[in-house]
């Protein structure tokens, strides 16, 4: 077992964001975590990298609890990958990318060779020198799963990281940031309001509602037996289209 | 006849860029630490914002001269200095903060998400992308400062703004304008060279940095000229006849008040003290009440002040005894209350008198202030004097109520009564421009404007200076009112050089 959470809470005032989530990921595993807005996903994921402290339950990762390192030194073991890439505009691409090894002391000649492989990965071999500004929004978006791999992490946390993408770009990246998986074997909790690429990019995925996990497992087990009405109302809609979807090819 | 603006440009200019720099750097060194640690802290960035607005409110010239007595009577660099400073804490301060909180939450959880420190992330996310809005504070900041930097000649501190208030009081517009074009020169210059260097750090190019240090070498080279030609401030001929001379090796620190009559006096007391082996220092354009305060203080050694002045600003008294009372009452004041020596009355008066045209006494059968009553008229004169009880002690007793008051400097009034531009002006009465210009001066019978005898002040070291006074014994009694008065003709009205008026001046009282 590679990452483990433990009955994570976390508190915004009087509302329970993040009410005893608990799960568990083996190594080279994917988990999505879906649900509408408010859900506690993304607070979920930040809990994951400290970004947000929680008021009770403990993050294990590779058998470390999260508090037995500083924050930082915690973050640097886990790539993070923002809705919109949040590339640093002021840096060029291969500096964003170098960022993480940088920290953690790499030897020169070693982090220029990690960045000129990942850059080769995310098909970007000649825009080291350029800058963020320079690159489309899918461009930018692998760039930004470049420096979250960077420091050669344990695991990967993606926040929305398709949501600012137009559909074609989107779909193209998807099915790539999902090849670069296979190629690289790493482990990943995504975040999405969006089934249909929980679906195509996690091997479970786990619905959340009003800060608890309703129903986890993996994709067919939740379209054939979703667990309640909420679970089955998120599916609904995805169902429809591939009903259409099929019927359509169907008559061709 | 530049050569005498020119001897005195390396000082000049030294002092203005000395005090512009320290202040920028100052103010940076404060706002930039400040600013960071305000910036995410809105219960103090607001409170923070807030007093350096305040500041900024503060007319420099009045910043500059509230610096002096929070210094505890100091002139010369610190108080300039230390306004400046403040002046230029807002633009950097308020900069830092707007370019922090700009600062695109994303990216500084961005920041955090890959694995820097909270240092780090300031050092290496946060400023840098305020970089630019910080910068252009500082390029504010450092335009203000070398401007407001003109505005240090009052307390005491050399900058080009000497010749500014020099030129306006001795109508010599030539050295005015050289003032304002190298300040204004010198703060563009700094302006682009800042500029450069953040184009430079933006674009990672070596040859933008190469022309912001040529920029900067530019507002050095002046200073080569300070190399070339010491400082000559005892430039006057000096005769060496055997003996030691009274004052060989001593430096008198003279100051003067911002206009034409002082910088003549001032210059007459120099060559004086020059002729007995002193090196003169001088601080010119003080403000008045500056003046007194340095030199209780000790920072100058003597200034020539007026009886009326010390009475009212000084004494707080509002009475006004005869001119001999005066004197005695202000001698005996002055020196149990400062230590201060009211050493030798000069001979003559600067008073206040009110000033009319030929054509405005006749058209309106002025004679005597009183005949201003009810007139349809409006005066003049500097703002000092309305804030001065002779103003209202003067307007009850004729009842000039009904005047239109206009406040402006003593060099303009002349002209604007003369054009007719006002009706009526304070005029000083040893002013050359009341022959030149036919001014009437009306009576004032009831005698309730103050007599201003002129008179050397002597700091309490200098008091006690036996050498230094009898080098200014000469000068005791000896300049009549008329004398006075065709010496600031010279300047005021001749354009003759403040030297050579001071030199004309010497040469009467020798005669006589």
């Amino acid at each position: 077992m590679l990452l483990s959470a433990q009955s994570l809470e976390k508190r915004f005032g009087d509302t329970r964001a993040v009410n005893g989530v608990s799960f568990d990921l083996d190594a080279g595993e994917t988990l999505a975590l879906i649900g509408p807005s408010g859900c506690g996903k993304t607070t979920t994921l930040k809990l994951l990298n400290r970004l947000i402290e929680p008021d009770g339950g403990e993050v294990r990762l590779g058998g470390r609890e999260a508090h037995e390192v500083s924050a930082p030194e915690w973050r640097r073991r886990i790539g993070y990958v923002i809705q919109g890439a949040g590339l640093f505009p002021h840096m060029t691409i291969a500096e964003n990318i170098a960022i993480t090894p940088r920290l953690m002391g790499w030897e020169s000649e070693r982090i220029a060779a990690r960045t000129a492989d990942l850059l080769a990965l995310i098909g970007l071999d000649t825009y080291g020198a350029r800058y963020p500004r320079e690159l489309s929004g899918g461009q930018a978006q692998r760039v930004g799963l470049a420096r979250a791999l960077a420091g050669e992490p344990d695991i990967v946390l993606m926040d929305e990281p398709f949501s600012a993408l137009d559909a074609m770009t989107k779909d193209a990246l998807i099915d790539d940031v999902a090849a670069l998986r296979e190629q690289l074997g790493f482990s990943a909790v995504i975040v999405t309001h969006d089934f249909s690429e929980a679906l195509r990019f996690a091997d479970r995925i786990a619905v959340m509602e009003a800060g608890r996990i309703a129903q986890m497992g993996p994709s067919a087990a939740l379209i054939r037996e979703p667990a309640n009405d909420t679970v089955a109302a998120m599916l609904e809609a995805p169902r429809r289209t591939a009903e259409k979807v099929a019927a359509a090819f169907g008559e061709e | 006849m530049f050569s005498e603006e020119l001897a005195v440009f390396p000082g000049h200019y030294a002092g203005h860029l000395t005090l512009s720099l320290a202040a920028i750097a100052t103010g940076l060194a404060v706002s930039i630490p400040l600013g960071i640690y305000a910036a995410r802290r809105p219960t103090l960035s607001g409170p923070a914002l807030g007093f350096a607005s305040l500041v900024q409110t503060v007319p420099g010239i009045a910043l500059l001269a509230l610096m002096v007595p929070i210094l505890g009577g100091r002139i010369g660099f610190w108080p300039a200095f230390a306004a400046l400073a403040l002046y230029s804490v807002l633009p950097i301060l308020r900069n830092t903060i707007v370019g922090l909180q700009g600062v695109d939450a994303r990216l500084r959880e961005a920041a955090l998400g890959v694995g820097m420190t909270a240092r780090q992330r300031l050092t290496q996310v946060d400023l840098p992308l305020a970089a630019p809005i910080i910068v252009a504070g500082l390029r504010t900041a450092a335009v203000w400062v070398v401007g407001a930097a003109t505005l240090s000649t009052p307390v005491g501190a050399e900058s080009l703004g000497n010749y500014i208030f020099q030129g306006l009081q001795t109508r010599n517009w030539g050295a005015v304008l050289f003032g304002c074009l190298v300040s204004a020169g010198l703060a563009l210059i700094l302006d682009q060279s800042i500029r450069l260097f953040e184009l430079s750090a933006e674009r990672r190019s070596r040859a933008l940095a190469g022309f912001g240090t040529a920029g900067l070498a530019l507002i050095a080279l002046p200073l080569l000229t300070l190399i070339a030609s010491p400082t000559t401030t005892g430039g006057q001929d000096r005769q060496f006849i055997g003996d030691v001379e009274p004052l060989e090796g001593r430096t008198i620190t003279l100051a003067t008040k911002a206009f034409t009559e002082q910088y003549i006096l001032a210059d007459l007391i120099a060559a004086r003290l020059e002729a007995e082996g002193a090196r003169v220092d001088m601080r010119e354009g003080l403000g008045s009440a500056i003046a007194f305060d340095a030199l209780t203080t000790g920072e100058i050694d003597a200034y020539v002040d007026y009886t009326g002045t010390l009475w009212a600003t000084v004494m707080e008294r509002e009475d006004v005894p005869p001119r001999a009372v005066m004197y005695a009452e202000v001698s005996s004041y002055l020196l149990t209350e400062h230590g201060v020596l009211a050493y030798a009355p000069l001979g003559f008066e600067n008073a206040y008198a009110y000033a009319v045209t030929r054509e405005t006494a006749d058209e309106y059968g002025l004679e005597t202030v009183a005949d201003l009553a009810g007139k349809p008229l409006s005066i003049a004169s500097d703002p000092e004097f309305f804030g001065r009880p002779e103003w209202t002690r003067t307007r009850d007793i004729y009842d000039l109520g009904g005047l239109t008051v206009r406040g402006m400097d003593s060099t303009f009034m002349y002209e604007a009564v003369r054009s007719g531009e006002v009706d009526v002006i304070t005029a000083y009465t040893t002013d050359g421009r009341i022959d030149a210009y036919e001014l009437v001066l009306l009576e004032e019978p009831a005698g309730a404007l103050p007599p201003y005898d002129a008179v050397i002040l002597l700091s309490p070291e200098a008091a006690e200076d036996r050498a230094l006074q009898s080098a200014l014994e000469p000068l005791r009694s000896a300049i009549s009112s008329a004398a006075m008065r065709a010496a600031n003709g010279k300047v005021d009205l001749d354009r003759e050089r403040v030297i050579d008026a001071a030199d004309w001046l010497a040469d009467e009282i020798a005669t006589e």
